[in-house]
C-alpha cells in the first residue's frame, strides 16, 4: 500500500484501520510496529488514531453494535433502538458484555438516512429496523459469537 | 445492500446503471462504460473543461461551486505533480446518496475521476471512501483491479499516450475529513485538522501539488457529460443548474428512498408527491432541505425549486441533497439539540468559537431541553451561534451555527414552552432518561 504515495506517512490512517480489524483493538505492540514500518514515532501514530472515532486502543467485543440516533434515525426511532439495545444487553455506552460478545456503541450518522432507523454491527448495515427485528438480528449474532 | 426506489418523475443519469449490475466491468462497459473517457482523450484539456464548465455541473458536496471552473483554476505549469482526489468521505446527517453510486455503480466514479484528471493534467487519482463503508471499499478495490486488468489505467490509456494511476484510499470515522483541506491531511496520514485558505487546494494541495478536488456524485455525473454533450445536461436542470441531482428523503415521509429529479424540482412536490407524503395522518413541521448544517424551511416555505440558487433565496441552502422530513409530533428542541451534538462531536477543536461554542451550545440546549432553561437563554442560544459564524477556519463552525440560529427564529414560540422548568411538551415519558443518554 505505501507504493500508492509520495509519503509513507500515507498509509497510516488505512493501516491503522485494517491492524485493529485483526485483533479488535490497537494494542501498544500494534502501534510500535507500524510507526517502525512507516519510520514515524509512535507518538506521531497515537497522534493521529485518537482523532479518528473508529480506532481504538481499547479491546471491544467480538460484535461492535453501533446505533445511529442522529437525526434521520431519530425520527423514526433510533434512541428507542439504543435504549433497547442497552437493556436487552445489559451495557452502555462504549460497554463490552461480560461474555466479551457485543460492545454497544451511540455512533452518529452512518450514511443509512433513507433507510433508518439503522445500524451496524462491525462493518454490517442493518436499516429499516424495529426493535423485534433488532431481536433478531443481535439474537442472530450472539448465536455466532458462542458457538 | 440499500433497497432501491423508483418514482415516475426520475430522471437517471448518476443513477442509470442501479441496479444492473455494473460493479462488473464488462457489464460496465456493455452500458457505455468507458467510452466518455476515451471520447476525452480525443479532445484536449480545456475543450474537457469547457465541456464540463458549459454544462453547469456545481460541486455536488454541498458548495456548489462550478465545477468546470474548478478544474480551470490549476495551472497548466507545475513543478510539483498534481492530483484528482475524490471525495467519498459522506457524512453529513441525512445524506446517502454516494453510497449508493459506489455500491452501484463504481466505475462512473472511477471513470470521472479520470477524465478530470486528464482534463488538469493529473497522472495519480485517489478515491478516498468513508471508513464506516468498508463494503464499498472491497467493491472498489475490486473496481480498480478490474481497471487495471483491462489495461484502462497506468501507461498510455487507451494508446493516447497518457499517463494515469488510480487508487483508492480509505478513512476511519471523521466527519471533518469531509471538508477538503481535512480531507488532504487525513490522506497525508494526519490528524484531519483544516488547512488555512489561500493558498487554495488548486494551487498547493496533496504533498503540495495543485490538487482537484470533487464530490463522488459530481464526478459520477461527468462521463454522462462527456457523452450526452453539455448543452443536453444543462436543459435537464435550471439556469446555472445543469443536471440531475440525487436526493435523499429521509425522516417523517411514506417513501423514503434516494431519488434522482432534475435540478429545480419543486421542494413541495418531492415531499407530498415523490415521498409520498407525511404517513398516520400527521402534518409536515419542519423540512431540513440540504443535510443537517442547512437551516430549517417551514410548511409555508416549501414551495420552491430544488437548484442552488433558488433554495439559497429562501434562506437555506441546497447542501448535500439530504431532505430531512419532520412531522407536527416532533419537538424542535430536540431536533436542535440532537444537531448540534453531532458538530461538537465532530469539531476537531482546532479553531476556539467552533470548538468552545458547539460545547456551549450542546450544553444549554441539553439544560434547555430537560426544562432547566431561562428566558435569557433562547438569546443567548442565537447570540453564541450568531458569532461563530464566518469566525472558523472550515465550515463546520457555520455548519453547526447556521441551523441552530433558523431553529431559534422560526421555532421561538416552541423553545418559549420549554420555560419556566416544564419539561419538553412533546416528551410524555423518559424525558430525563433521553437528556441522559444524550449527555456522554
Amino acid at each position: 500500500m505505501v507504493t500508492h504515495y509520495p509519503t509513507k506517512r500515507s498509509a497510516l490512517v488505512p493501516t491503522l484501520l485494517y491492524a485493529q480489524d485483526e485483533v479488535g483493538y490497537l494494542s501498544d505492540e500494534a502501534i510500535a510496529e507500524i510507526a517502525a514500518r512507516l519510520d514515524l514515532t509512535e507518538l506521531d501514530v497515537r497522534n493521529v488514531l485518537s482523532y479518528y472515532s473508529m480506532l481504538t486502543t481499547k479491546p471491544r467485543g467480538k460484535y461492535n453494535v453501533q446505533v445511529c440516533t442522529n437525526i434521520a434515525c431519530m425520527l423514526k426511532g433510533g434512541e428507542e433502538l439504543l435504549h433497547h439495545c442497552a437493556k436487552k444487553l445489559g451495557i452502555g455506552h462504549k460497554q463490552t458484555t461480560p461474555d466479551g460478545v457485543f460492545t454497544l456503541e451511540e455512533v452518529e450518522c452512518i450514511g443509512a438516512c433513507s433507510w433508518a432507523p439503522a445500524i451496524q454491527v462491525n462493518y454490517d448495515f442493518h436499516e429499516n429496523l424495529t426493535p423485534e427485528k433488532l431481536d433478531q438480528v443481535l439474537d442472530g449474532y450472539k448465536k455466532k459469537g458462542t458457538q | 445492500m440499500a433497497d432501491l426506489v423508483s418514482h415516475p418523475d426520475e430522471v437517471k443519469v448518476v443513477s442509470k446503471r442501479f441496479g444492473m449490475g455494473a460493479t462488473n466491468i464488462d457489464r460496465y462497459l456493455e452500458l457505455d462504460g468507458y467510452k466518455a473517457l476515451q471520447k476525452a482523450l480525443g479532445m484536449t484539456p480545456d475543450a474537457v473543461i469547457n465541456e464540463v464548465k458549459n454544462s453547469g455541473l456545481r460541486g455536488r458536496g454541498g458548495a456548489g461551486f462550478s465545477t468546470g471552473m474548478k478544474w480551470s483554476f490549476v495551472p497548466k505549469q507545475s513543478t510539483k505533480p498534481k492530483y484528482v482526489l475524490c471525495n467519498g468521505d459522506e457524512s453529513e446527517p441525512g445524506t446517502c446518496k454516494d453510497r449508493l453510486i459506489f455500491e452501484h455503480d463504481p466505475h462512473s466514479v472511477i471513470e470521472g475521476a479520470m477524465i478530470a484528471a486528464y482534463a488538469v493534467g493529473a497522472h495519480a487519482a485517489y478515491i478516498y471512501i468513508r471508513g464506516e463503508y468498508r463494503y464499498l471499499s472491497v467493491i472498489m478495490q475490486k473496481a480498480l483491479k478490474d481497471l487495471y486488468a483491462k489495461g484502462f489505467a497506468g501507461k498510455n490509456i487507451f494508446g493516447r499516450g497518457y499517463d494515469l494511476e488510480v487508487y483508492w484510499h480509505g478513512g476511519a470515522g471523521a466527519y471533518e475529513v469531509g471538508e477538503e483541506s481535512a480531507l488532504m491531511e487525513s490522506l497525508e496520514g494526519k490528524r484531519g485538522i483544516p488547512r488555512i485558505k489561500p493558498p487554495f487546494p488548486a494551487v498547493v494541495g496533496l504533498w503540495g501539488g495543485p490538487t482537484v478536488i470533487n464530490n463522488a456524485e459530481t464526478l459520477a455525473s461527468v462521463p454522462a457529460i462527456m457523452l450526452g454533450g453539455a448543452e443536453w445536461y444543462a436543459n435537464l436542470g435550471t439556469s446555472k443548474n445543469g443536471g440531475t441531482r440525487l436526493f435523499c428523503l429521509s425522516g417523517n415521509l411514506a417513501k423514503c428512498g434516494v431519488y434522482e429529479l432534475p435540478m429545480g424540482y419543486n421542494l413541495k412536490k418531492m415531499i407530498y408527491d415523490v415521498g409520498g407524503g407525511i404517513p398516520n395522518g400527521r402534518k409536515l413541521k419542519a423540512v431540513v432541505p440540504g443535510g443537517s448544517s442547512v437551516p430549517v424551511l417551514l410548511p409555508e416555505e416549501i414551495d420552491i425549486a430544488m437548484d442552488f440558487d433558488s433554495v439559497a433565496k429562501a434562506g437555506s441552502m441546497l447542501g448535500s441533497g439530504g431532505l430531512v422530513v419532520l412531522d407536527d409530533t416532533n419537538c424542535i428542541v430536540k431536533f436542535a439539540l440532537r444537531t448540534i451534538k453531532f458538530y461538537q462531536h465532530e469539531s476537531c477543536g482546532w479553531c476556539i468559537p467552533c470548538r468552545e461554542g458547539t460545547d456551549w451550545l450542546k450544553k444549554t440546549l441539553t439544560r434547555f431541553h430537560a426544562g432547566a432553561g431561562v428566558n435569557k437563554d433562547i438569546d443567548n442560544i442565537q447570540y453564541l451561534a450568531e458569532n461563530m459564524l464566518g469566525r472558523t477556519f472550515c465550515p463546520l463552525g457555520d455548519a453547526a451555527a447556521m441551523p441552530t440560529i433558523a431553529f431559534v427564529k422560526k421555532f421561538r414560540k416552541e423553545f418559549e414552552d420549554h420555560l419556566n422548568g416544564r419539561p419538553c411538551p412533546y416528551e410524555k415519558e423518559g424525558a430525563a432518561e433521553l437528556v441522559a443518554a444524550l449527555a456522554h
